[in-house]
């Protein structure tokens, strides 16, 4: 009796869940309007690919979490997982075709219906996505019983295969750039997508990158451990070199629109940097960080354009004002909130964020800061006559800020200030009574922090070669907050790899606008579940995290009872 | 450690000075079967995503009307967000430009994206037009090099917001009014040019006000102007804030007579239903389009069939006639190639764009002038009547023309 | 005794004094400027103060049931404003539906109860869901945490939502029974003005009262003050805080409806705004406190109301509407200057002596 619940049970409902997520995903138009690319040109697209992973990985889960040892259980709740997943699809278009869904669900239109039943009508359409639906099961059934190598070879080349489909537009610039690599853009990519034999060379070239490293990996890493420290150090500092030229080189490489979003990365890596320094290091949750940026971005602005008519600096002349006045206005908006802590201290942060954005915008300040119109004409930076134009010199500028800003958290890491911060984070009474001076410590902290975002704000202006009061608002803040965050609380690289991933490739996939802010959130909401210490978090918290999640975890009850 | 980054920065100053790119952008070349590339920027994300979505179909409809084909070589149109703001249109202008296959492109939509934007495309040869930026420096002689290779087929607001105020002043003979704006670049930039040019013909600027985005009770500010006793409130602002203030300005005691008046940003059917019965007696400017010859009528035919609606922002049309000179310009300038290959020279393009003379497109003639304004710039002012509120459409007929 | 207070003072303290005395030096002397200039008549003071209020009532709706929330799990849950905007915007196609029958202006009452019914557990549906999938697990994990998720399932509910109903606004129909005004006294007031005030104190008596008297409400305060020793003593915290939640939505829900029919305009992003003056209305009174955030409520919307008339029309400053919100955070600082933990303290309910 029991044994028979337990056989469908994970099946059904990973199904439903699917089948959920199927849904979702159909009616916010996003297979309609993926299906717009074709990952393999005239075969296979975007949109078929999200609904056939889809069933695939509900399949796969619902093997997974069977606790039936016995294969034949594991792979009927697979088939039962896809199938159910499918099996939500074909209501919606049987429903559809029936009831007029639009006017309330405005993508659920026939174009959609006919691209899940590809195309046929009436219940032949129906049974084929069953019918999908049942072999993704079997897919993802054999998926799962295959031995471990070998899945992670046939995963990591089909995955690799769909996100090169998927980011061609990027890719198929760069590759033409380069003359003689221009043949390998020409064999891989036509028209629309990628062509057979790309595709094929793409899968057959990852799996044998990847089953080389599977299998030699451990040998290489352990030859590396057991190399003497001179030798390791020297391995070190080779690959440091490289990395070097690689990051002088990028622009070069990359070209212009890659050069672009890396330049954006750069600015939000040095906000970052700042708020990483009172939210991670001094534990003050600051909301309303973007009031430095500004305050960096209009100083330069009022110091260096024309069109506001007061001064004529140019942007080095500027740029340490726009600093120093940012790290003052840091301590002035420090001082009201000293005694607030947590939520209070959060919202009044929000608070002045606003204040300062709204300020800017103006009418009232408008003679001096331009108001809705912002202040154009900023100057690019140049030295000896070479002009940061382009992004591709931008980019200098921005890294050369970054190492600056990496180099001056490092040492403040370690420093007695550092310490006090983390002291402060932990408990603030108890630092206290060690004789730390919180006054003086978390102003300093906020004048830090704004020090580093008064700069990003010169570069930015710079670089925009304007100030619009709108770029200024509460969202900016809270990317920030989540980029540290999802990069690990604290941790320098965990910032950098923050704002690649949710500044870069938000930019990346800019065609896809009207989907990054709901996959934004969901990729939120997901790594915060899964992996809450961050992507690159130090070494302390990861410990932390899972310690608090063993100690919390309740036994689950044993499902014989 | 330290000696190691100290190092590195001087390093790459010194490497990065001496590395220079350059790009050879003076001609294209398109292959056999390859298509030529036209590339977008629009407002295709966020609330402002009608705009946007209007003028993309606008360019669809009129690639389909030019035989979906440029001597030979099938059209490909593709796009970017410019999301509304420099920043957008900055990386979304710059992903254009990185891409060596696109010939022109046309958009952006709002003047604050084609700021930065427009240098960036220009300074990889590629033209563009734009069918809503209204904002008048965009096409001011002293805009600077970068906007060489800049048109619009749209008007310019200090048209509009001249219209509105003659409007005013002359046809409704009020000596007082008052403007509220929202604190956007487009709404601010009218009520400026309303004002000048009301106060110029004599009138009384009572109150000049602004709102922000996302302000629901308006009751405080509609007070504050009922003071100054307007005849005619001039609110060019969109659409949530303007149905908010146009239903609740019947409510404020004082205001019971003053007259509204709305630009082309609240020309829509959402503005009905957001300001319901309330809008009944208020106006608007907006791009004539009882003026359209023959052409539109078939336009929106084909929009219904094509996409199952109407047109829900004022601009298809003119993006249709960017989308068509570009076209011609294209199949005026490009040489076929013996090899089934087409090349473009861009300079030819963009002088031949420049050199648009009496087109004869669905906004009007268009005349390109030296600095890339083409618009033929009539703009009307509407009456709502109730019956375009039961219907859910814009009035069709002006209610006022300027000429 | 003042020897004692004259040693505990730091010089910080007198810097925010400094401050907080000078913004308030500032705000009279606009007042006065204002009130000299005569600009506005009694009745326009008591116009403004109307408005005023029933603005903030809409905010004391919302925040409510934010406070709640927070006040049991201490948590800031970003996409309250979501949970408010879902109800609503569902809710308008049954509402639509009945427009175009005619059945709501038949039977307005019955009409309305139905788009209250369907707001409602459209809101509690979400809410609940939203603990269970995205809250619960990380239920001990540090504070930040679950900001960040927080944040996540409010950009994720948006834009759902607008994938799901469209990118445009849509229109709640006019409900005849709530136009038009009355004359109170010789002060004219809106029908719906009214209701609105009254359903905020109704909602929050209900709310308080339920906290207080009843046994759940007993429960969840355990929970508010101390998990563990609560499932020691044999509450289920798990269900406590779903039940939080779900009143918290279902309050949500309710303010969404009435938020609707007076803007009228429904929208994918309606709630973003609101949910963040939601917030500081709530931190406002003091954060876990119902009443508090009631009066947080109603301070903020008189802010917003009176604030830029009184404080700035006096000082010449162009367009004092546009700084609206800048005068009511200013004026949250210096609430928290003078009192950090908002103006009624903080605690769920306040402590019995």
């Amino acid at each position: 009796m029991i044994r028979t619940r337990a056989l469908w049970e994970h099946g059904v409902k990973t199904g439903m869940i699917g089948g959920i997520s199927a849904l979702l995903v159909a009616l916010v138009g996003m297979v309609e309007s993926f299906h717009r690319r074709d990952i393999i040109a005239e075969m296979v697209t975007m949109g078929q690919i999200l609904l056939l992973a889809l069933g695939i990985m509900m399949g796969y889960i619902a093997a997974r979490r069977t606790p039936d040892r016995e294969p034949a259980t594991r792979c009927l709740n697979a088939m039962i997982g896809s199938l159910v997943t499918g099996g939500f699809l074909a209501l919606l278009v049987a429903f559809g075709r029936l009831v007029n869904l639009r006017d309330v669900l405005v993508n659920a239109s026939p174009m959609l219906y006919k691209l899940l039943t590809l195309g046929h009508s009436g219940i032949a359409g129906i049974l084929l996505i069953l019918l999908i639906g049942s072999g993704c099961g079997v897919f993802s059934a054999v998926l799962y019983f295959l031995p471990h190598l070998v899945r992670r070879v046939a995963i990591a080349s089909l995955s690799s295969m769909i996100v090169v489909g998927v980011l061609q537009d990027l890719i198929r610039p760069v590759l033409s750039a380069w003359g003689p690599v221009a043949v390998i853009g020409d064999w891989l990519f036509t028209g629309n997508g990628l062509t057979l034999s790309g595709a094929i060379s793409i899968v057959v070239l990852i799996a044998i990158i990847t089953s080389v490293w599977a299998l030699k990996g451990e040998t290489i890493r352990t030859g590396y451990t057991r190399l003497s420290g001179g030798s390791r150090r020297g391995i070190r500092a080779g690959g440091l070199l490289i990395l070097a030229l690689v990051l002088f080189a990028l622009p070069h490489i990359l070209g212009l629109f890659l050069s672009e979003v890396l330049t954006i990365v750069g600015l939000y890596v040095l906000l970052g940097l700042g708020l990483n320094i009172v939210v991670g290091y001094a534990g003050m949750l600051d909301l309303g960080y973007v009031a430095f940026f500004a305050i960096g971005s209009y100083v330069t602005a009022i110091l260096t354009s024309p069109e506001l008519g007061f001064f004529s600096f140019t942007f080095w002349q500027a740029l340490p004002f726009a600093v120093i006045i940012g790290v003052f206005s840091g301590v002035l908006l420090g001082i009201p909130v000293l005694k607030m802590r947590g939520d209070y201290l959060a919202i009044a942060t929000l608070g002045f964020g606003e204040i300062i954005r709204i300020l800017v915008l103006s009418d009232f300040l408008r003679p001096w800061l331009g108001g809705a119109q912002g202040a154009g004409k900023i100057p690019k930076a140049s030295i000896f006559g070479y002009l940061f134009v382009g992004p591709q010199q931008i980019y200098y500028l921005i890294l050369a800020g970054c190492l600056l800003v990496v180099f001056i958290s490092l040492r403040l890491k370690g420093s007695r200030l550092g310490r006090a911060w983390m002291a402060m984070r932990e408990d603030e009474d108890v630092a206290q009574a060690m004789g730390i001076n919180l006054v003086a410590t978390k102003l300093l902290a906020f004048a830090t922090g704004a020090g580093f975002s008064a700069l990003s704000g010169a570069v930015f202006a710079s670089k925009l070669g304007s100030v619009y009061p709108h770029s200024f608002n509460v969202m900016i803040s809270i990317n920030i907050l989540c980029l540290i965050i999802v990069g690990g609380i604290g941790s320098i690289p965990g910032v950098i790899v923050g704002a690649a991933a949710l500044v870069g490739l938000p930019e990346l996939l800019r065609e896809f606008a009207e989907y990054r802010m709901l996959v934004y959130g969901a990729a939120l909401v997901a790594m915060m579940l899964l992996r809450p210490e961050g992507l690159w978090p130090e070494a302390r918290h990861r410990i932390e995290f899972h310690e608090a999640q063993t100690e919390s975890r309740k036994p689950e009850p044993s499902p014989a009872t | 450690m330290k000696r190691f980054i100290a190092f590195f920065i001087v390093l790459f100053f010194v490497i990065g000075l001496g590395t220079a790119a350059a790009a050879d952008k003076g001609v294209v070349t398109v292959k056999k079967g390859e298509p030529v590339h036209i590339a977008y920027w629009f407002v295709v994300s966020g609330a402002n995503t009608s705009l946007g979505m209007d003028t993309v179909r606008g360019c669809e409809i009129a690639i389909e009307d030019f035989g979906g084909k440029v001597k030979g070589h099938p059209v490909k149109l593709s796009g970017q967000d410019s999301s509304c703001n420099p920043e957008g249109g900055q990386a979304a202008a710059t992903k254009i430009a990185s891409d060596p296959t696109v010939v022109a492109a046309i958009g952006s939509n709002c003047s604050s994206s084609a700021k930065p934007g427009v240098p960036i495309l220009w300074a990889a040869g590629i033209p563009t037009i734009s069918p809503s930026n209204t904002a008048p420096y965009l096409t001011d002689p002293k805009r600077g090099e970068g906007f060489n290779g800049y048109l619009r087929t749209c008007h310019n607001d200090t048209v509009q917001g001249a219209v509105a105020a003659q409007f005013v002043k002359n046809v409704l003979k009020l000596e007082r009014a008052a403007t509220i704006h929202d604190g956007s670049v487009y709404a601010e930039q009218l009520t400026q040019v309303f004002a000048e040019t009301f106060k110029k013909m004599g009138g009384t600027v009572t109150a000049q006000e602004a709102v922000s985005p996302g302000d629901t009770d308006m009751r405080p500010v509609l007070t504050s102007i009922a003071t100054g006793k307007p005849g005619m409130i001039y609110l060019p602002i969109f659409i949530a804030e303007g149905g908010h203030i146009t239903r609740q300005a019947k409510e404020v005691s004082g205001l019971e007579k003053t007259k509204l008046m709305g630009a082309d940003g609240i020309f829509s059917p959402d503005f009905y239903k957001a300001a319901g019965e309330a809008a009944i007696g208020m106006f608007h400017t907006s791009p004539d389009f009882s003026a359209f010859p023959e052409g539109y009528k078939n336009f929106l035919k084909k929009h219904q069939e094509k996409y199952g609606k109407k047109p829900e922002a004022p601009f298809h049309a003119h993006a249709y006639d960017a989308a068509m000179m570009i076209l011609k310009a294209i199949d005026n300038v490009a040489v076929a190639g013996k090899d089934g290959s087409l090349t473009i020279d861009r300079k030819k393009l963009r002088d031949a764009l420049y050199a648009t003379k009496g087109f004869r497109g669905m906004t009007g003639t268009l005349n390109c002038d030296s600095h890339g304004d083409c618009a033929d710039p009539r703009i009307a002012v509407y009456e709502t009547k109730i019956e375009n509120i039961k219907k859910g459409e814009m009035p069709t007929q002006p209610y006022w023309k300027p000429y | 005794m003042f020897q004692r207070w004259k040693e505990s003072i730091t010089p910080t303290d007198i810097v925010m004094w400094l401050i907080g005395g000078s913004l308030l030096l500032m705000i009279l002397w606009g007042s006065a400027a204002t009130i000299a200039a005569g600009k506005y008549t009694g009745r326009h003071w008591i116009d403004f103060v109307i408005f005023g209020l029933a603005q903030g009532s809409i905010y004391a709706l919302i925040a409510t049931g934010y406070t709640m929330v927070y006040g049991v799990l201490k948590m800031i849950n970003f996409a309250h404003g979501e949970i408010f905007m879902s109800g609503p915007y569902t809710a308008y196609f049954v509402a639509a539906a009945m427009y175009r029958s005619d059945f709501l202006d038949h039977h307005p009452y019955t009409a309305l109860l139905v788009i209250f019914v369907v707001a409602m557990t459209v809101s509690t549906l979400i809410a609940y869901f939203l603990e269970k999938i995205a809250y619960r697990p990380l239920r001990d994990a540090p504070r930040l945490i679950p900001l960040i998720t927080a944040i996540g399932a409010s950009f994720f509910l948006q834009y759902t939502f607008r994938g799901l109903y469209g990118s445009g606004f849509q229109a709640y129909p006019v409900i005849k029974i709530f136009e038009g005004h009355w004359t109170l006294l010789g002060i004219r007031i809106l029908k719906f003005q009214v209701v609105v005030i009254v359903a905020a104190i109704l909602l929050m008596v209900a709310l308080y009262s339920f906290i207080m008297l009843t046994r759940a409400g007993k429960a969840i305060r355990a929970v508010s003050e101390d998990k563990e020793a609560s499932s020691l003593m044999g509450i289920n915290v798990d269900g406590m805080v779903s039940t939080t939640f779900v009143i918290g939505g279902m309050a949500a829900g309710a303010a969404g409806v009435l938020y609707a029919l007076m803007f009228k305009q429904v929208h994918f992003f309606m709630g973003f705004i609101p949910g963040i003056k939601a917030f500081t209305a709530a931190v406002l009174g003091g954060i876990g406190n119902i009443p508090g955030a009631m009066l947080g409520g109603i301070f903020l919307g008189l802010i917003e109301s009176v604030g830029p008339s009184l404080f700035l029309d006096g000082l010449g400053i162009p367009a004092p509407y546009q700084l609206k919100d800048a005068i009511a955070f200013t004026m949250l600082v210096l609430v928290l200057i003078f009192r950090p933990t908002g103006i009624m303290g903080e605690r769920l309910a306040a402590k019995k002596a």
